[in-house]
């Protein structure tokens, strides 16, 4: 059915990893915001023992079989976190760290013993570490799908919930609105995007994908719905590059680092050049505005000087500006964009004074730092 | 001190021996509290008295180890419904992607049930709230872009868009700016007109007697409660925060 690209099977392919993109940066625009990104890493690590002990125990290779271990241990793992942090005097940080190294320790020793068993059938267990889009076929991305529908339906039935719950968890308690079940539906669509993503992104770099496209997409909006499609957007944008990249050449190189070094780039770009928000735009921005300020000093200076020597000198110079000016250097340079604007007036070769548009254009300034104090 | 209310004052709320601890430390000891329908209530009490647990515990955000609370003679699951909390300002992140509107308007879902979506109706009482504390003409503004007084003002209409019998505020005058301050007391005093009942943490001692009618002095224990001329007296609070405090007058 996907077979309609060059190469065959590449399209159930890409699909797979669109959809897988588009669903991890949907929900994982809820997970930063709550501020539990770390938790998606634990939960992602953990449900590595999961997947060999289901192969293990019903000796099936199918990616379901597979699945419903790692939902099994992934959702263990969460509960372990939220025991540790509420019975004992444990941090959620070390809760986090713990349970991360316990569970995936279990799970690469479990490994690690599969491997060296005689026979052939554990074969490509271990694409689950760094995850491989190549071996994605129809029925998987069909189960991508499947699970991707519901997640996708919760975020929009539930919308206004889920952005209260991010926003100020004890104002929707006080509404009366029943947190802890939605606490519980948000944690349970995690453990299933994390569990949908292990065999293309593989449990090591899972948590990646799930928070660097809202990291980016916060970047170039203030809209929560916007950030959340654009989060969508760029997961799956990364999904499809890092799929095509991984499978470039003969060498299928694993696609979870693939896609992962691509969505940080686009991460590093929106941190550097999104509009408002990105570090460029901000230092250009205070470039301008204390180019502004020079502009507004020195022409404050000439009125000053005008006024106390009103009727005895017609004019002054730079070298006498830029006697009291605190940046002496561009003293010049203002003149004369001062001049471009008709601010000031050079009454004489190398004098000057201000005009009446500058002595008005000075007043509106100060009046309006009154004003906005 | 207060005395056993007959039944013709109507309670806006009633606590019975409410203890709170965290961990083994008790934070809040054994409080009996009645307060009258339309009064403007502050809470004073020197830093880990327990006030903003007390505000929490009675809305049930926070567990009690016993005790119980009513409101307006309804259990807390059904009386929450007629009560507006303002939290802390500092309790959320404004860097959240939201506007002014987006976040006064949240003021309505409580009402809203399951799966509606606010409508017209909701849209119009966001809009007269930010009307009321001042805030319309910065309705689109990103929140991450307000002053400490402008936040507040934030919480205050999405407190209003609830349209309650009952407002529990935290702190609202901390770090405001004046204008704000007195915008917010005039608010208080058109809440009271209208007969709903504000409890108010507070931190100014000099003010209480000029924003408030009744006072609640707590120090883990209830120190002392009732009309702000009777109980908010040198004597008590000396009680409630030690000798070195005093009126000042």
């Amino acid at each position: 059915m996907f077979d309609w690209l060059l190469i065959p099977g590449l399209g159930s392919v890409l699909a797979g990893t669109a959809i897988l993109g588009f669903l991890c940066g949907t929900l994982g625009t809820f997970t930063v915001l709550r501020k539990q990104s770390l938790l998606g890493d634990s939960i992602s690590h953990a449900c590595l023992p999961g997947i060999i002990l289901s192969f293990l125990i019903f000796n099936s290779k199918e990616s379901w079989v597979l699945m419903a271990g790692a939902v099994v241990f992934g959702t263990l793992a969460s509960l372990v976190v939220l025991a540790i942090t509420k019975y004992s005097r444990v941090k959620e940080d070390s809760a986090l760290a713990i349970t991360l190294s316990v569970f995936f320790g279990f799970g690469l020793m479990l490994l690690t013993w599969v491997q060296r068993r005689p026979d052939a059938s554990q074969a490509g267990l271990a694409r689950f570490l760094f995850g491989q889009a190549a071996t994605l076929l129809d029925r998987d991305v069909y189960l991508l799908a499947a699970i991707a529908l519901p997640c996708l339906a919760c975020v929009l039935l539930f919308w206004k919930q889920f952005q209260l719950l991010s926003f100020d968890r004890s104002f929707a308690l006080s509404l009366g609105i029943n947190v802890s079940f939605f606490e519980i539906l948000l944690s349970i669509l995690l453990v299933l995007v994390i569990v949908a993503g292990l065999e293309t992104v593989g449990v090591v770099l899972m948590s990646a994908l799930l928070v660097a496209p809202p990291v980016a997409a916060r970047q170039w909006t203030n809209k929560l719905g916007m950030m959340t499609f654009l989060a969508g957007l760029f997961g799956a944008i990364s999904g499809i590059a890092g799929a095509i990249i991984s499978n470039l050449g003969k060498t299928s190189i694993p696609t979870g680092p693939v896609i992962v070094l691509f969505i940080s780039a686009v991460v590093l770009l929106s941190i550097l050049f999104a509009p408002a928000r990105g570090i460029v735009w901000q230092f250009l921005k205070q470039w301008k505005e204390s180019g502004i300020l020079q502009l507004d000093s020195v022409l404050s200076n000439l009125c000053n000087l005008a006024k106390e020597h009103s009727g005895k000198q017609l004019g002054h110079s730079i070298a006498m500006l830029k006697e009291i000016s605190s940046q002496p250097a561009g003293v010049s340079k203002s003149i004369s964009k001062l001049r471009e604007m008709a601010l000031v007036f050079e009454v004489e070769k190398g004098f000057f004074i201000p005009t009446k548009k500058g002595e008005t254009y000075l007043l509106n300034k100060t009046s309006q730092m009154g004003g906005s104090q | 001190m207060t005395e056993k209310t007959d039944n013709k004052v109507e309670l806006a709320l009633e606590i019975n021996d409410l203890t709170v601890s965290y961990r083994e430390k008790p934070v809040l000891w054994d409080i009996d509290l009645e307060i009258p329908k339309g009064a403007l209530v502050g809470i004073v009490g020197p830093n880990g008295a327990g006030k903003t647990t007390l505000i929490k515990s009675i809305l049930g955000l926070l567990k009690p180890v016993a005790g119980s609370a009513k409101i307006l003679g309804l259990e807390i699951d059904q009386g929450i419904k007629k009560i507006a909390y303002v939290p802390q300002r500092g309790s959320v992140d404004w860097d959240f992607p939201a506007t002014v509107f987006d976040v006064v308007q949240m003021g309505t879902y409580g009402k809203l049930g399951w799966f509606k979506r606010p409508g017209a109706n909701e849209k119009n009482l966001t809009k007269d709230a930010l009307q009321k504390v001042g805030m319309l003409e910065l309705a689109h503004r990103q929140i991450s872009q307000l002053s400490g007084g402008q936040q507040q003002r934030v919480f205050l209409a999405r407190a209003l868009v609830q349209q309650a019998e009952i407002y529990f505020m935290d702190e609202p005058f901390q770090g405001v700016d004046s204008t704000t301050e007195q915008a917010i007391v005039e608010l208080l005093r058109e809440l009271r007109n209208k007969g709903a009942t504000a409890l108010v943490v507070h931190h100014d001692l000099q003010t209480v007697k000029d924003y408030f009618d009744w006072v609640v002095l707590l120090n883990v224990r209830k120190i002392a409660a009732g009309p702000v001329l009777e109980v908010f007296t040198e004597a008590n609070l000396k009680l409630a925060f030690g000798s070195r405090v005093s009126l000042g007058e």
